[in-house]
């Protein structure tokens, strides 16, 4: 686990590049990239349970759009808005906080006991939906360079570079288990 | 189904504890448990008025047990606990430690501070010498029904908690003596000043629970006004009355008439209510949704 | 060598806290047979055959939970986890309820048992009796004692002892406490959970962010900074003239440097608590603790790395260890 005495905030020069971003295409590669994700971790539905129909607003502070993960229907979907959108729960916090739990890098709860992430709603389906991610060991350089498909050699050294600028962790930390079936 | 009268819980001085089983000794009710349950420290205090409330208790037809601690650590408490069994009284046992020391072949009672949850437990404690069963109160009637048919098949009596203040944990840690910033071991009996428990409320003025001592009970008091009919037909044996402060003949004699039929829970409610510490009351444990739920009107 | 038990919620977490140096890891299946039963948490039968066979090739042992009480009329479902476990060919299970202590011993005389805390034994007549009636092997300690009184507890016994060194505290006599279904309706006895997140509501009430339980006010924060989790026992309330944290206060256990003590006191494992935190919470203490326990066998001094911010109110205690506590 790195340490995180402070959790990295995205530069605001970034930030503010990042405004004029058209969202419907981001929305349609962030559900491309959701879908292929949820495809190979079929356990992280098993894991949400009755929380497998919920809407989770991931509210990422230093970004300039909101995100939402919307699994009614049994269909994934991962959008952006710059409004709020309505959902069972939300989930707020600086984007590496997000990454850096989903990559195991960071432990949720103690970021709630720092208060760099605040949870409102269904606290639940929160807990649910952390629990899963946690299990599904997810790696999103990897799924994003396999996603790419041809474009992989370009893809590869800039998620590394993006790493190295942001501070943000954008692949699993822990590859330790690999072997184990 | 009968009465049952608790071990008081709080700490009272020797004279209200005799008073109060002098007094007990004509109230409508079966049997009587007296004893020590929450603190070591208590017990001088006022355990010479234990032998005459037996005898006095005996002598007006009560049956009575004994309590043990509900939750012993120190070897002074483990040398009480087995001191117990040498009263020649029955003994309720509140702390499973009580059954090291329990002698072969010795019938004893269970106190409603044992997890006693299935019919798996209820069987093993019978087979050790177990004749009734107080149960936790936090089970639902379901559970209280599934016990009850346990408890006949196993020869054992099932009672189950009819009115006082709800045990809800018990701690190593003394709150009463944290309250007032002082350790455990320098409580200067702190808790002695609160005879019905020290209210504890939320930070928006809600009663929410009562400390006494190591205990934690809740705020409200628990009553089975409305449940009556629904536990004996259940085949609960017994109902527990726990000693509270005010007029608890009246409570005694209120309950028995209830339990005749002869009243209402609408009129027990009202007749009690006034001197229910905390001023209400909870029965959510015996149908949800939770345990200080009470879906009742409440009289005017 | 003293055995690092460690706490896994998910397969990944098991698998975090082998690699990290767990000696044992202890985890519970998806339903209300443990202690832990929170969404998105634990083992399907399935899924704990594959992670014990694993562990074990590692080295490591795995310990199962089936530390809730029985439902009256359910107990069905108990006695097939014990078949699962065993199935599974785990280690141990870690029993509190002595109806299920009973059935276990009576039916499965060759899977180990291991007293949990929820039984909350905390004296050498309670663990004698236990150990007796249904030869369990090892108690875990209730989170009450002082070192010199697990120390003398030792003395009496011939059982091993198990003692937490790190995570959340239980202010109450563990397996003794129905605060949470007073508030829900949900307990740790009967449903496996705490203070339970369905029942959580945080509700701006003018300048304040209001974090309730049930309905009950366990704390009350200023809006711009968010309320802790309102876990019952560590709320904020007012009796008569005081406000504060009446039960305990938001602090967590570390008790590392506590354990040449506990080594003396003649302890066999520590236990470290948190099935419900992630893997890489797991993977960070197990580290710090492996090499705490690496450290005393080889006679060096304790290392300490700092894990406070892993904590609930960012602080650490020594608990009950130090008999100030009560």
């Amino acid at each position: 686990m790195s340490d995180h005495d402070q959790i990295p905030r995205l530069p605001k020069l970034m930030g503010r590049a990042m405004r004029p971003l058209p969202l419907a295409p981001l929305s349609v590669t962030l559900t491309l990239l959701a879908r292929r994700i949820a495809k190979r971790h079929p356990g992280l539905f098993q894991r949400l349970g009755q929380y497998r129909e919920a809407r989770f607003l991931l509210d990422a502070t230093d970004l300039p759009f909101k995100l939402l993960l919307d699994l009614r229907g049994g269909k994934v979907k991962l959008t952006a808005h710059r409004n709020v959108p309505q959902a069972e729960a939300r989930i707020a916090g600086p984007i590496a906080g997000f990454l850096g739990m989903m990559h195991g890098a960071y432990d949720g709860d103690a970021l709630f006991f720092s208060r760099d992430l605040i949870v409102e709603g269904d606290t639940s389906a929160v807990v649910a939906l952390r629990n899963a991610i946690d299990d599904a060991e997810l790696d999103l350089a990897a799924e994003l360079t396999e996603l790419a498909g041809p474009l992989k050699p370009f893809v590869q050294p800039a998620v590394t570079l993006a790493e190295k600028r942001s501070g943000m962790v954008l692949h699993r930390v822990d590859t330790l288990a690999g072997g184990w079936t | 189904m009968d009465l049952t009268v608790g071990s008081n819980l709080f700490f009272w001085t020797a004279e209200a504890t005799r008073k109060f089983y002098a007094d007990l000794a004509q109230a409508p009710v079966s049997r009587v448990v007296v004893g020590e349950v929450v603190c070591s420290k208590r017990l001088p205090f006022w355990e010479a008025e234990i032998p005459t409330a037996l005898a006095t208790l005996q002598a007006a037809g009560k049956e009575v047990a004994i309590s043990t601690l509900g939750l012993v650590t120190l070897k002074r408490e483990r040398n009480q606990t087995d001191d117990i069994f040498g009263m020649g009284v029955p003994v309720e046992i509140n702390d499973i430690t009580a059954l090291k020391h329990l002698p072969e072949n010795t019938p004893f009672w269970v106190g409603p501070l044992v997890n006693v949850y299935n019919e798996g437990t209820v069987a093993y404690l019978a087979r050790r010498g177990a004749t009734r069963i107080c149960l936790p109160p936090e089970l639902p009637l379901a559970s209280i029904a599934t016990l009850a048919k346990a408890g006949k098949e196993a020869g054992v009596k099932i009672e189950v908690w009819g009115h006082g203040r709800l045990p809800l944990a018990i701690s190593a840690r003394c709150y009463h003596a944290r309250l007032h910033d002082r350790a455990k071991d320098n409580c200067q009996f702190i808790c002695g000043e609160d005879w019905d428990g020290r209210e504890v409320d939320t930070l928006d003025g809600q009663a929410f629970l009562s400390v006494n001592g190591v205990q934690t009970l809740s705020a409200a008091t628990g009553c089975a006004a409305y449940y009556t009919e629904a536990l004996r037909d259940a085949g609960v044996d017994s109902l527990r009355l726990s000693p509270q402060t005010g007029d608890f003949m009246g409570l005694c004699a209120a309950y028995a008439d209830r339990i005749a039929g002869n009243i209402t829970p609408e009129a027990l409610v009202a007749q009690l209510l006034p001197e229910a510490p905390g001023g209400r009351f909870a029965d959510g444990f015996f149908t949800g949704p939770s345990g200080s739920d009470w879906a009742h009107p409440i009289p005017a | 060598m003293m055995e690092l038990v460690c706490p896994a919620g998910t397969p990944a977490a098991l698998r975090a806290a082998v690699e990290a140096g767990a000696h044992a890891v202890y985890c519970g299946f998806s339903d209300e047979t443990n202690a832990r039963n929170f969404p998105g948490l634990n083992f399907s039968p399935e899924e704990l055959v594959p992670a014990v066979a694993g562990a074990h090739k590692r080295g490591a042992k795995v310990l199962v939970a089936l530390n809730t009480f029985p439902r009256a009329g359910g107990e069905k479902l108990w006695h097939q986890r014990l078949a699962d476990a065993e199935a599974a060919g785990v280690d141990a299970v870690i029993l509190a309820d002595i109806g299920l202590l009973d059935y276990a011993a009576t039916h499965h005389p060759n899977l180990r048992r291991h007293l949990s805390v929820q039984a909350a034994a905390a004296n050498p007549d309670a663990i004698n009796f236990y150990a007796e009636a249904f030869d369990v092997k090892r108690v875990v300690l209730p989170r009450v004692l002082t070192v010199a009184e697990i120390s003398a507890i030792n003395k009496e016994i011939d059982v091993e002892t198990e003692a937490f060194v790190f995570g959340g505290l239980c202010v109450m006599a563990e397996g003794r406490c129905a605060l949470s279904s007073y508030a829900t309706g949900l307990s740790p006895n009967m449903n496996g959970v705490c203070s339970p997140a369905s029942h959580v509501v945080y509700a701006e009430e003018g300048p304040d962010l209001a974090a309730k339980l049930g309905g009950f006010t366990i704390h009350r924060t200023p809006k711009d900074r968010p309320a802790p989790y309102p876990t019952l026992c560590k709320g904020c309330f007012t009796s008569g003239e005081q406000t504060g944290h009446v039960f305990e206060d938001p602090v967590s256990l570390d008790a590392r440097h506590l354990i040449p003590a506990l080594a003396k006191a003649g302890v066999t494992a520590l236990k470290i608590e948190g099935r419900q935190r992630s893997r890489a919470y797991v993977a960070e203490v197990v580290r710090a603790f492996r090499a705490a326990t690496d450290a005393l066998a080889d006679g060096r001094e304790l290392p300490l790395a700092e894990l406070a911010r892993l904590t609930e109110g960012q602080s650490a205690t020594a608990g009950a260890y130090a008999k100030t506590w009560r």
